[in-house]
């Protein structure tokens, strides 16, 4: 059963429809990719689920009921447009916003200990967050976003503004919570790291989710029959044998070998390939390229833009 | 703990911790106290020195009849003595020195006023209205008009004293006294109008900050919009209503600490809101000064002090809540300072409007401008605290209250659905048709 379900979500605004019929299915326990260009309607999806705003017609389904006021205390939400009271003390405005999700102010004050120690910033408990760096200030959001111990995480563009450094402890951490049984959405422009972090994602355009799946199997069915072959040999000669069957995209000369890409015409396995180009070269390795999460990305939009 | 109370939590402890919090508090009493006080301490200052003036008449006319008052003396010498004065002058005690030369009667430009500084006004009057006087009466008696004396005998009795009675409703007659109604009218008016301004502002500092900071969207995902503003309504409602309660008893200490220290009497009729034992203890300490108080007591009373502290409770918090909720919807919709001055002008129009009308109710407290403007909810809190001195009909007041709650919810509910939506929007450039679509948008 998912953990979350959105079941045909359609949201209007008086000037555009930023949601026309979304249903995503995030399961229990892992990190699901929001992805999709500026303006497709990730952030109104995202304020739906956190309850900022009413969808105009269909229902999201939290735990297997549909959502509830309450389980407001349950979801740790982590904004794209994100700040914090600048006059404020870090240590009082952590537990001002623990206490908003409905956390005790001892519950709270007792792990705002631990994280701070984690995060190793307990010196900062009693400055203002105006003397603190962006990057102080990101860990104190990501702090108070995580507290409650929330069984849904909800992070927009967590890593925006965030250095490599800091970036990296996110990962870790957003890793780590699922590992404790969170279930994770992350929306991201990042492509990267939704290769690295992602089990399932959801591509959302023009107010429809219009790519669903396991990142595996997404990259599976977007496959071009495209290897990657390194050999010792004679270049010339194996391009002017391949190139009049399959497509050489590319083909380099390194210090030792030769690498190549190739796309291979259809119905051609890599075995009849290899048979080929045996006679003259020696195969040094052969690997299938699956595409780039970015590289599907930009062609399921434009092929979508084109469909529009 | 409710999450609307951890809100207004916030709001209060942070507003009250502030600077510039403690800073008003504390001083504006003080610098209350000294504008009062300071006249009263100029004056006792002034009452200490007694001029002389020396009087030379060349007529021998006038002697003796310039009379001496407790602080001006005159002194007639001798005319052989005039070089000398003129000589010794600048080292004398004297303050001046007047020269009559001629009978004035005949010329009245023959008399002079010398002195080292500029004259003050109080002495030349003096010098005219003794002079003129006897002047007109040494004219009178050259008339030779029959029974004279007993005919300016009758006319110093002459006299008349216009007192003012207020008649209620119920036929009860009490003292009333027009100059100091016309005094509290004016300072509640001003009151009323600063408390709306200064907090109302505060409503929209605070809610701007929120949103330009980013924090909002955080804040949201824990708590409703509405509950967030009205958590900050109503946690800055009760800044005011503390500042306001330290205004009012720290005022009153710094008085008692006046009089106990100088131990004069001050002009305490600003102390209106002031408890009867606290006035009782005062009047015990200064002693003297008992019969103004009682004086004072009286006119107060005549306001009926507990009803007219309720009322103007009612319409502060009344007048402010009906502004705040605009303030936070114009805070919601803004990104910058300067897309703010268009909407201001609509929530500012109206208090200044109110202000006017509230001026008009000192010269004439029941005309119908008057009486529209203390029942219409946006100048009500202004106009009709400036009523309230001067006894205002049972059914006007109730229905001024009734539809100044009425307003506030309306203003409160059509703000809201502004704000919901406006704290949420950035960058966007906003105008009265975006407001209006975010109003009528109906979105959970």
């Amino acid at each position: 059963m998912p953990f979350l379900e959105a079941r045909n979500i359609v949201k209007k605004f008086a000037n555009h429809v930023a949601l026309r019929d979304v249903s995503i299915s995030v399961s229990a326990n892992t990190i699901f990719g929001m992805l999709g260009p500026n303006g497709a309607g990730k952030t109104t999806l995202i304020r739906i689920i956190n309850q900022i705003t009413g969808p105009d017609s269909g229902e999201i389904l939290f735990d297997g009921c549909p959502l509830k006021a309450e389980d407001v205390a349950r979801i740790g939400y982590l904004p794209e447009e994100r700040g914090l009271y600048k006059k404020m003390k870090v240590g009082e405005q952590a537990l001002y916003l623990c206490q908003l999700k409905g956390l005790s102010r001892n519950d709270a004050l007792k792990k705002l200990r631990f994280w701070f120690e984690k995060f190793e910033i307990g010196a900062w408990w009693d400055k203002k967050v105006e003397e603190l760096s962006k990057g102080m200030q990101q860990k104190v959001q990501f702090i108070t976003t995580v507290l409650h111990s929330p069984s849904l995480l909800i992070f927009d563009e967590p890593f925006s503004g965030f250095d490599p450094i800091n970036a990296n402890l996110l990962k870790e951490e957003i890793l780590e919570l699922r590992k404790g049984g969170a279930t994770v959405i992350f929306s991201t422009h990042n492509m990267a790291s939704v290769e690295e972090l992602c089990d399932d994602i959801a591509l959302i355009n023009n107010g429809r989710a219009i790519l669903t799946g396991t990142v595996k199997e997404i990259r599976q069915n977007f496959r071009q029959n495209i290897v990657r072959l390194d050999f010792y040999g004679d270049p010339q000669q194996f391009a002017n044998t391949l190139s009049r069957e399959h497509e050489i995209q590319e083909l380099e000369t390194l210090k030792e070998y030769n690498t190549a890409q190739i796309r291979l015409s259809p119905e051609t396995s890599v075995n009849s390939l290899l048979t080929q180009v045996m006679g003259f070269c020696q195969i040094h390795g052969c690997q299938e390229v699956l595409p780039t999460m970015n590289d599907i990305f930009i062609r399921v939009v434009n092929e979508n833009k084109k469909t529009v | 703990m409710s999450k609307i109370s951890l809100i207004l939590k916030r709001e209060y402890i942070t507003r009250v911790k502030k600077k510039s919090f403690i800073i008003m508090t504390f001083l504006t009493p003080v610098l209350l106290a000294f504008l009062m006080f300071i006249p009263t301490w100029i004056a006792t200052m002034e009452d200490v020195e007694v001029k002389t003036v020396a009087v030379i008449d060349y007529t021998g006319l006038y002697e003796g009849k310039i009379a001496d008052t407790e602080l001006l003396k005159f002194l007639f010498i001798p005319r052989e003595g005039e070089a000398k004065l003129r000589a010794d002058f600048p080292t004398s005690d004297y303050y001046g020195f007047l020269i009559i030369e001629k009978d004035l009667m005949q010329n009245p430009n023959a008399l002079k006023l010398y002195s080292e500084g500029q004259v003050t006004m109080d002495v030349n009057e003096h010098v005219n209205r003794s002079l003129r006087n006897y002047l007109k009466d040494e004219k009178l008696k050259s008339l030779n008009i029959e029974g004279f004396n007993e005919a300016m005998a009758e006319l110093d009795k002459i006299n008349v004293n216009l007192s003012t009675v207020k008649i209620s409703d119920d036929g009860t007659e009490t003292q009333s006294s027009t100059g100091f109604a016309m005094a509290v009218s004016m300072f509640f008016a001003f009151l009323s109008y600063m408390v709306i301004l200064l907090y109302g502002s505060q409503v929209f500092n605070g809610v701007r900050e929120e949103k330009t900071s980013r924090i909002v969207e955080v804040l949201v995902s824990s708590v409703k919009p509405f509950e967030l503003m009205m958590g900050k309504i109503t946690g800055i409602a009760l800044v005011a209503l503390t500042q306001f309660f330290l205004w009012i008893v720290l005022t009153v200490v710094i008085m008692i600490g006046v009089n106990v220290l100088t131990a004069s009497n001050i002009d305490v009729s600003a102390m209106g809101g002031m408890n009867a034992d606290a006035m009782q203890q005062i009047e015990q300490i200064t002693g003297g000064g008992g019969f103004q108080f009682n004086k004072i007591m009286e006119i107060v009373n005549s306001f009926n002090p507990i009803r007219t502290v309720l009322l103007m409770l009612f319409y502060f918090v009344g007048g402010y809540l009906i502004y705040a909720a605009l303030y936070a919807a114009v805070g919601s919709a803004v990104d910058s300072e300067a897309d703010s001055q268009q909407f201001m002008m609509p929530i500012t129009i109206p208090i200044m409007i109110a202000f006017f009308i509230a001026f008009m109710a000192f010269r004439n407290p029941s005309s119908s401008v008057v009486f529209w403007g203390s029942l219409i909810p946006f100048t009500s809190p202004i106009v009709m605290m400036s009523r309230i001195p001067y006894s205002v009909p049972a059914w006007e007041i109730i229905l001024s209250m009734v539809l100044l709650v009425a307003g506030f919810i309306f203003t409160t509910w059509f703000a809201a659905r502004i704000y919901r939506t406006g704290i949420l929007m950035y960058g966007k450039k906003v105008d009265y048709k975006e407001l209006w679509k975010w109003f009528r948008y109906s979105g959970k």
